[in-house]
């Protein structure tokens, strides 16, 4: 099985602040926006270099939606920053009609997003932001898994036109991913070769299916590890050619498993080839208080929940 | 033809368009559309710089945003009126396959409209956003904006207006059409708002009344006025006062026409207060 080497653990929101950067640098269209939320997302270096590109927003969410919304009028390619929570649930109405149903071209850039957030407590922890954004019309919905791949996915979407919801997350974890990839929107990224079983997993709990995936090893276990950092377009035929075989999947998310990555895969298996699944996420439930290794592990979303449903997984085939 | 009577005769076919529009469908917004119509008239004709033809970007030319979505009546009669799209168009509002959806949008492709608006209180926000483009782009030109008054209700609103002073936004004058009705009655009994122009100035907008708001010579020199306060350092209000309903004598001061259409009958009373000047679609 392949092995991957974390080169140092760094926070995926830095790999935003890095992608902007550079998209500050070379791309003369690209604007950012946030709602007092700068040191979090990790937006300085932009700022310092583009004074004039920047927008602080204050906090208040909506009105950053609809300028970013406006500023796309005159070609602009607005990035706005602030925490996951802020950037779907609370402006949910004026990203579905200033942006989604307009066809904006706006990258909405979401932080702190799941459990990992971690002390700060459920007000702040969302795990329904992919279900809300994956629903509406025309949203590119983008998970990335490590500095590394969210750098390249930030700078990847400028390029892409259209309204794409990004998301990352706070906490430093394993960066594993190459330095300069190159980011395809909608591409799947097959990680591990594997026959026994696939397992798909988004954002922070790549790198757990990876630890997984080595542990089951050992028992025997040879599982196929996929990287599916776009949840929406989703790579159906990765996931469709995968399944052919090992015969079973496992989705991971950090993430409700109402409304996540489990169900979009779960339905492309339904109507083209129906596989046993099982769903590591959170179960219709809010977070709490606690180190994201806590929480990780309370809520079932660590390396030890992956491997205990791929044992499910396997017995059901 | 003196050029204001021109404006006048297509003031008076706007109603009709509007009356009709809603009529053949039983549905949609007639009452904010008819005391809107010399504002739009006035707008489009002696105001805005207009390119030829339409681009989503309007690059080197005025551009209007309507929040409040629901007199997309008014909106799509003068902009067909305007040469954005065939005039016959005006037939397809609200029906199936149509670009001339309810609510205005740009999800059809109706040349015109560079955002969707129906759900209220977003379209300052988004004003703001285009005058900020503007800003950057080095394009002098002007955005416009109109507002309901019972659309002010809504909190985005009061956000985008702390930030438009805060950051010097003007190039921006955004209107509101204060006729004092919403859909369950008059603005006062809903919420009262206090003076609207209060807090317009306690926002830090320079604020400009037009009190004659169906007046077309009257809206056209407060637009004028308003342009002329455009790039002091502050976005611009105009409160303009308007009737809802105007021109129906029986739509006049209610909230009842708000969204409702016209019987045959009445339809038929409506048009014979508003002969038809320039033809009907």
């Amino acid at each position: 099985m392949k092995k991957y080497t974390d080169q140092g653990k760094n926070d995926t929101r830095s790999g935003f602040g890095a992608g902007l950067a550079e998209l500050g640098r070379s791309n003369p269209n690209v604007v950012a926006l946030c709602a007092d939320l700068i040191g979090s997302l990790k937006m300085d270096k932009f700022i310092e270099e583009n004074p004039e590109r920047f927008f602080q927003i204050g906090i208040a969410e909506a009105n950053m939606m609809g300028i970013a919304a406006g500023l796309t009028i005159g070609g602009k390619i607005p990035f706005t920053g602030t925490f996951a929570n802020f950037s779907t649930g609370r402006v949910y109405d004026q990203i579905r009609q200033s942006i989604a149903y307009s066809g904006k071209n706006v990258k909405i850039c979401a932080s702190h997003a799941g459990v990992t957030l971690g002390e700060d407590g459920a007000t702040h922890q969302i795990l329904e932001d992919i279900g809300l954004m994956k629903m509406l019309p025309g949203m590119v919905v983008i998970n990335p898994c490590d500095y590394n791949q969210t750098k390249a996915a930030t700078i990847a979407i400028a390029d892409y036109e259209g309204p794409v919801y990004l998301r990352f997350g706070r906490p430093k974890v394993a960066n594993f991913t190459p330095v300069d990839q190159k980011f395809e929107i909608g591409k799947a990224l097959h990680l591990t070769e594997g026959t026994d079983v696939t397992i798909v997993a988004t954002g922070h709990l790549v790198w757990e299916a990876l630890i997984a995936a080595e542990n089951l090893e050992s028992q025997g276990i040879s599982a196929e590890v996929i990287n599916i950092h776009t949840i929406k377009p989703l790579d159906a035929n990765a996931i469709i050619n995968s399944v052919k075989k090992t015969g079973c999947i496992v989705t991971a998310e950090e993430h409700n498993v109402l409304g996540g990555l489990g169900e979009s895969v779960a339905r492309v298996l339904a109507t083209s080839l129906p596989t046993p699944q099982e769903f590591i996420g959170t179960n219709d439930t809010f977070g709490e208080s606690g180190t994201p290794a806590q929480l990780m592990e309370k809520y079932g979303l660590d390396n030890k929940a992956i491997e205990k449903a791929v044992l499910k997984v396997i017995e059901r085939k | 033809m003196p050029r204001l009577e021109e404006l006048q005769d297509l003031t008076t076919q706007v109603r009709r368009d509007i009356l009709r529009m809603v009529h053949k469908v039983n549905s949609g917004h007639p009452g904010g559309s008819l005391g809107c119509a010399e504002f739009f008239v006035a707008l489009y004709n002696e105001l805005m710089e207009l390119n030829e033809g339409f681009d989503m970007d309007g690059k080197g030319e005025d551009l209007f945003f309507l929040s409040n979505g629901h007199i997309s009546p008014v909106y799509y009669s003068v902009l067909a009126r305007s040469g954005y799209f065939p005039v016959d168009e005006l037939n397809t509002f609200r029906l199936i396959n149509s670009r001339l959806q309810g609510h205005p949008t740009t999800h059809e492709g109706l040349p015109g409209v560079r955002i969707a608006s129906g759900s209220l209180g977003q379209g300052m926000s988004v004003a703001i956003g285009a005058a900020l483009a503007k800003k950057l782009n080095k394009d002098s030109n002007i955005v416009y904006s109109l507002h309901g008054d019972g659309e002010l209700q809504e909190g985005q609103n009061w956000e985008a207006m702390m930030y438009a002073s805060a950051n010097k936004v003007d190039n921006l004058i955004s209107t509101i059409d204060l006729n004092g009705q919403q859909i369950d009655g008059s603005t006062d009994t809903v919420l009262n708002m206090g003076s609207v122009r209060a807090k317009f100035e306690a926002f830090g907008w320079d604020v400009l009344d037009v009190e004659e708001g169906n007046n077309l010579e009257a809206v056209i020199a407060g637009l004028k006025k308003a342009k002329s306060m455009t790039g002091n350092g502050k976005p611009i209000c105009v409160l303009l006062h308007t009737v809802m309903g105007n021109g129906v004598d029986f739509m006049m001061h209610t909230h009842a026409w708000h969204g409702k259409a016209p019987s045959d009958e009445q339809l038929e009373t409506a048009l014979a207060q508003n002969p038809e000047t320039l033809g009907d679609y």
